[in-house]
């Protein structure tokens, strides 16, 4: 086999436009590949997920799954999305935001709340059902967004800079359910990062987004070892 | 802290005679209305069927105000299009619009002889009549619903957009993100922005004098005057002003459960992406163009009607034009000297004063101005002649009347500076001197301007008190439009009213700008 046989997400000359700004991009991952997306801040990441999401529509180009377009639903598309922040409804216990992952219309069948009841479990939280986001921990807030990840079984799994807000130790907890799930799954994951720590811990390749442009993937040792001169910048040369 | 006792002292006492003062204005002027009444056995059927109308009418007002305005702020929310931003500007404008101004602008389109009658004569049916409790709810409407409006909007804009593409990416159909989202928000904004157009509805004076009357659209406020006025009962007026004062401290009550909306203006022209919002695009637009007639249709018939008419005013336009402006000036120096000195003392204190500017708010908004005005004319009126100091208690009580708002731009203003800057202030050892004219007052500068906009325009316009003190010999902006829309002269009501609205709305921008310039926030 060779390696464009293995790819599953491609983005073919995109081009995605956000106001004044627009982002490039022309690369494809492999199936269940792990891939972070690395840059500095304000220079696309965020945009290029919106776009592999169908938030954005491309303004040039096409992103192609599994060699076929796919729908222009975010819904519908074959994946699930964790954002930073705001990714649990606040007025819904741990359990009902975990049960949106099953039927986002928010009816479950017996079968359905046992599944849900399971999901919590995978992830530690299996006390918290009833609990309302107010009253967790942003550990345990990202633990049932990954619950709802892993319920939802897509295929693709992006995620935006999902724990960039917790501590070193928490961190790692949460990249070991992050693990879990995607070897459950069996998931290609895109997850957006600023800590290079994270990235080496997550990813077997990373995309660098610098100057409007998203390059293709690349083994995120050798990246490091041996960075271009826009990840220079980035990541200082000190290191 | 720092300070010497003297300096607590002093503080303590200032912001006490303030609040005493407001305590005073409100409370104050009630009891000396009660301790005048003739009891409520004096009260006659008329009477009884003015407080049901009164709070009839508020609900009714506060009700259409608020469910029109769900969909038009979740269409202005949503969809972008040419011009939002100058309508969500001009969402605003009403709050600063003399009250009769946007009355003859709606006798234009809604009146017998207005646009609508015409354009209904003109198909072979009968003229409509603005007269009575359609008038009144209709005015209600078009000073709230825009109120109402930017309300609801800063509560979608409060809405993080993740939350949506959230749900979108799960899958969500329309009623199960009405529920995710919508609904939660709308639970939360609502309540809040009903107690408000209700309490604003309930003490308006200056609607109901102009379209109200009759056996069926008599207020409260209205029956006061007419007391005062023409029967000059002040034993009935007191005992009316005695209701219409519970009723309003019952809702004020109400309004302690239910948080009021910030009146903040901040970041309500933000877009949010939202992939579907083309789906709804055809019935938003709907909604949005309707508001926006409903809203500027009066505006333009006025402008209209008066530009062409302003030569044929006579020369005590320029008298009456000069009497307003000083009223006006007079009232926003005593309430921003006031308000500052209220913020500034309080900004030390260990205080709530988010608390205490709400209680103000609420104690504000509740006071209706006849009461204050009825208040005020029995406790001067065994000592001088109440005409003779039209003008000084006019400018007073507009002065208290702007208080909430003011306070409530001040307030939060201050306590940031304090917040952010104190100790920088303490470990540099400066001075209160300094720290005062080099720190606090070059940032308080645009709110101070903004305030000060809008107290002057606001009073600038205000008819209530000044209808209950006037004589025939004074003349303002306001009582000159009275009078000759009274007269049924409304060509030159039309031309006075193009020349209070350019007035207030210069005073409000000058002193805007003026706070906006030089400014670095």
């Amino acid at each position: 086999m060779t390696k464009e046989d293995e790819d599953i997400l491609y983005l073919k000359n995109v081009c995605f436009t956000q106001e004044k700004f627009s982002l490039t991009a022309d690369f494809s991952v492999s199936k269940g590949g792990r891939v972070a997306i690395i840059g500095p801040s304000g220079e696309g990441k965020s945009t290029l997920l919106l776009g592999i999401s169908g938030f954005l529509q491309p303004t040039a180009g096409e992103v192609l799954w599994d060699g076929k377009p796919m729908s222009n639903h975010p819904g519908q598309r074959p994946l699930s999305i964790l954002f930073q922040e705001h990714n649990l409804f606040p007025h819904l216990s741990a359990a009902d935001n975990v049960a949106l992952g099953l039927n986002p219309n928010m009816w479950l069948s017996k079968e359905q709340v046992l599944l849900v009841d399971k999901a919590l479990d995978q992830v530690g939280l299996s006390e918290k059902a009833e609990a309302y986001p107010r009253d967790l921990s942003g550990g345990q807030r990202g633990r049932v967004g990954l619950a709802r990840i892993l319920l939802r079984k897509r295929p693709l799994i992006l995620l935006d800079e999902p724990f960039s807000a917790l501590g070193p130790a928490l961190k790692d907890e949460m990249l070991e359910v992050l693990d879990k799930i995607l070897k459950l799954t069996g998931a290609t994951a895109l997850m957006v990062t600023h800590d290079t720590n994270d990235a080496i811990k997550f990813a077997d390749e990373a995309i660098l987004v610098a100057d409007g442009h998203a390059h293709k993937p690349q083994e995120i040792k050798s990246l490091f070892s041996n960075p271009p001169l826009a990840l220079q910048k980035y990541i200082g040369t000190r290191r | 802290m720092a300070d010497s006792v003297i300096a607590i002292t002093l503080r303590l006492i200032l912001s006490g005679a303030v609040i005493f003062a407001l305590l005073i204005f409100s409370f104050g002027t009630a009891a000396a209305v009660a301790s005048k009444g003739d009891g409520f056995g004096t009260l006659v059927l008329a009477d009884f069927s003015a407080i049901r109308f009164t709070i009839w009418q508020a609900l009714v007002s506060a009700i259409l105000s608020v469910c029109l305005a769900i969909p038009v702020s979740r269409a202005l929310w949503r969809q972008s299009f040419f011009g939002r931003r100058a309508l969500i500007t001009l969402l605003g404008a009403p709050f600063i619009l003399p009250v009769l101004v946007g009355v003859l602008g709606l006798l234009a389109v809604f009146g017998r002889s207005g646009w609508i009658s015409e354009l209904l004569l003109f198909f072979g049916l009968g003229r409509i009549s603005i007269y009575g409790a359609f008038g009144v709810i209709l005015a209600h409407v078009f000073f709230n619903l825009p109120l109402a409006t930017r309300l609801l909007l800063q509560g979608w804009s409060a809405v993080p957009g993740e939350r949506f593409r959230v749900a979108d990416s799960l899958g969500s159909n329309s009623w199960a993100k009405f529920l995710l989202i919508e609904w939660p928000m709308l639970r939360g904004a609502i309540p809040g922005a009903f107690v408000l157009i209700f309490l604003l509805c309930l003490t308006s004076f200056t609607v109901a004098l102009a379209v109200g009357g009759g056996p069926k659209g008599t207020t409260i406020e209205l029956a006061i005057y007419q007391a005062f006025r023409f029967d000059f009962d002040l034993g009935k007026a007191a005992s009316l002003a005695t209701v219409q004062f519970g009723i309003c401290v019952t809702v004020a009550f109400l309004a302690c459960v239910v948080p009021l909306p910030k009146l903040g203006g901040i970041g309500l022209d933000r877009l949010v992406l939202q992939f579907d919002a083309w789906k709804h695009r055809k019935l938003d637009l709907i909604w949005i163009s309707g508001a926006a007639v409903f809203l500027i249709l009066p505006l333009a018939a006025i402008l209209f009607r008066g530009l062409g008419n302003i030569l044929t005013l006579p020369g005590q336009v320029l008298t009456a034009s000069i009497t307003s402006l000083l009223i006006a000036l007079i009232s926003t120096a005593v309430c921003i000297c006031l308000a500052l000195v209220l913020s500034l003392s309080l900004a030390y204190s260990r205080l709530n004063t988010q608390k205490i500017a709400e209680g103000i708010s609420i104690l504000g908004l509740s006071t209706s101005p006849l009461v204050v005005g009825t208040g005020l004319f029995l406790m001067i009126f065994p000592f001088v002649h109440p005409a003779s100091l039209a003008i000084p208690v006019t400018a007073f009580v507009n002065a208290m009347m702007a208080m909430p708002f003011v306070l409530r731009v001040l307030m939060p203003a201050v306590r940031e500076i304090y917040n952010d800057y104190l100790h920088l202030r303490l470990s540099l050892n400066m001075g209160r001197g300094v720290w005062l004219m080099r720190i606090v007052f070059p940032r308080l500068r645009r709110p101070i301007g903004f305030s000060v906009g809008l107290v002057a325009a606001l009073s600038m316009g205000d008819f209530g008190v000044i209808a209950l003190f006037s004589d025939p010999e004074l003349q303002t902006l306001p009582l000159m439009l009275y009078r000759l829309m009274g007269a049924y002269r409304m060509d030159q009501a039309a031309a006075v009213a193009v020349v209070l609205v350019a007035q207030s709305l210069f005073l409000f921008w000058i002193f805007d700008q003026g706070g906006r310039r030089h400014s670095i926030s």
